[in-house]
């Protein structure tokens, strides 16, 4: 069974290992395929139109899906291997260990926001940006750029405490835990991570940085653990929505798997602490 | 070397059957986004201005340009451009705006978007989204 661990918590081994299969992926040209997946949800899921990926109710059994994909092609690569999660509320700097070049390198320079170390510096040749919306093909960051701040454990709490999982009208608009925690609306959540970051991870085509994995098997430990604390507090809509994915409808792109199915994380991977 | 797909290419070959229905929709009856922005009313003003030495352009995007053909479904009716080539954008429920290079931090009109993106860009050119 899978684990999924807090990215502060691996070992060097552990560490060699993740970056190993991440720069795999990319030789292959698997990677790359993610992160046209993601920009194409980014761009065609609208408020006022068809929803799936994003600024909708199944914003997070789609990246729980979306992660498994990942994860699995990873594990074809070296089955030891499971996604981090970066818990963004306790490493909140720039120094953080994530940050280090034994892992994922750290900000970019000042004069073009090229990271400049670690495995997925353009420098080392492996990591060429190639899915863009603009002509740099390095990758680049502004950790904290501004004197933004991450969210802090008592914002996450307070979004953790609604009981409500979605509302009408199932978008950016809503109240309740999905939008607040994607962060359209209230303390911002899941948006001002990206933001803080900076670079391609402010972007539709997100994925291109690493960290998009640790961000989001975050996000999705959070929904684990309001389940855990709202265990009677169902997923909406359950049916009949229009432009919205309810509980039993599938999802695109893979037609094959509904929000119900993805509910319960336990039948693919558990974390390394109790929900 | 790379090969550069229009935008709407890449999608297709992503996400098909989205984009697809979407772009399909547009053809024959507007698409809920457009009609929606149809009925906020109150479209934003054309501009077309430089900011920190690159052309900054926006305004209804039925009108010939490039960008007409995929805001259909997705864009509304609204089409941003830098120095010509289409910036990516969408307007959010509460009236603020993404791009594709901004797309977490919504700003208050089209040409707020524009001059993040620009900022953002330094110097860069938009390009279509290009696959390696």
């Amino acid at each position: 069974m899978t684990v999924r661990k807090n990215q502060a918590q691996l070992t060097a081994a552990e560490k060699r290992g993740f970056v190993a299969a991440v720069l795999e992926l990319k030789r292959t040209g698997r990677y790359d395929t993610f992160v046209t997946t993601h920009n194409a949800f980014i761009m065609s899921d609208t408020d006022s139109g068809d929803r799936v990926g994003h600024r909708s109710p199944s914003f997070l059994p789609w990246h729980r899906r979306f992660l498994l994909e990942f994860e699995r092609a990873l594990q074809a690569v070296d089955p030891s291997v499971a996604l981090p999660y970066w818990d963004w509320t306790v490493d909140r700097t720039p120094r953080a260990s994530l940050w280090a070049p034994d892992f994922l390198g750290g900000t970019g320079r000042a004069r073009d926001g090229q990271v400049m170390d670690g495995p997925f510096a353009r420098s080392a040749d492996r990591w060429t940006v190639s899915v863009r919306v603009d002509g740099r093909d390095f990758l680049r960051r502004a950790l904290g750029a501004g004197g933004r701040q991450l969210p802090t454990r008592a914002e996450v709490d307070a979004v953790l405490a609604m009981e409500t999982y979605d509302m009408p009208p199932w978008n950016s608009a809503s109240d309740g835990f999905r939008n607040h925690l994607e962060g359209w609306r209230g303390a911002n959540l899941h948006n001002r991570v990206h933001v803080w970051v900076g670079g391609q991870m402010a972007t539709g085509v997100s994925p291109n940085d690493p960290v998009f994995w640790m961000h989001h098997a975050f996000i999705d430990k959070l929904w684990a653990d309001w389940q855990a604390r709202h265990p009677r507090s169902p997923y909406l809509p359950t049916a009949g929505t229009p432009d919205v994915v309810d509980l039993n409808d599938t999802m695109r792109p893979w037609n094959d798997v509904t929000p119900a199915d993805m509910l319960d994380h336990t039948r693919h991977y558990t974390y390394d602490t109790a929900a | 070397m790379s090969t550069v797909l229009t935008r709407r290419r890449a999608l297709g070959a992503a996400a098909s059957a989205a984009v697809g229905l979407a772009a399909g929709r547009a053809l024959t009856a507007p698409a809920p986004a457009f009609a929606a922005a149809a009925h906020q009313g109150t479209a934003p003003e054309a501009f077309d201005e430089i900011y920190q030495g690159r052309r900054i352009q926006g305004g209804p995007s039925g009108g010939g340009h490039h960008g007409a053909g995929h805001h259909g479904g997705h864009g509304g009716d609204y089409a941003v451009r830098v120095d010509g080539e289409e910036l990516h954008v969408m307007r959010n429920a509460d009236g603020t705006w993404i791009s594709v290079i901004n797309h977490y931090e919504p700003l208050a009109t089209p040409r707020a978007v524009a001059r993040a993106a620009v900022r953002e860009l330094q110097g860069a050119p938009l390009v279509p989204l290009t696959l390696a």
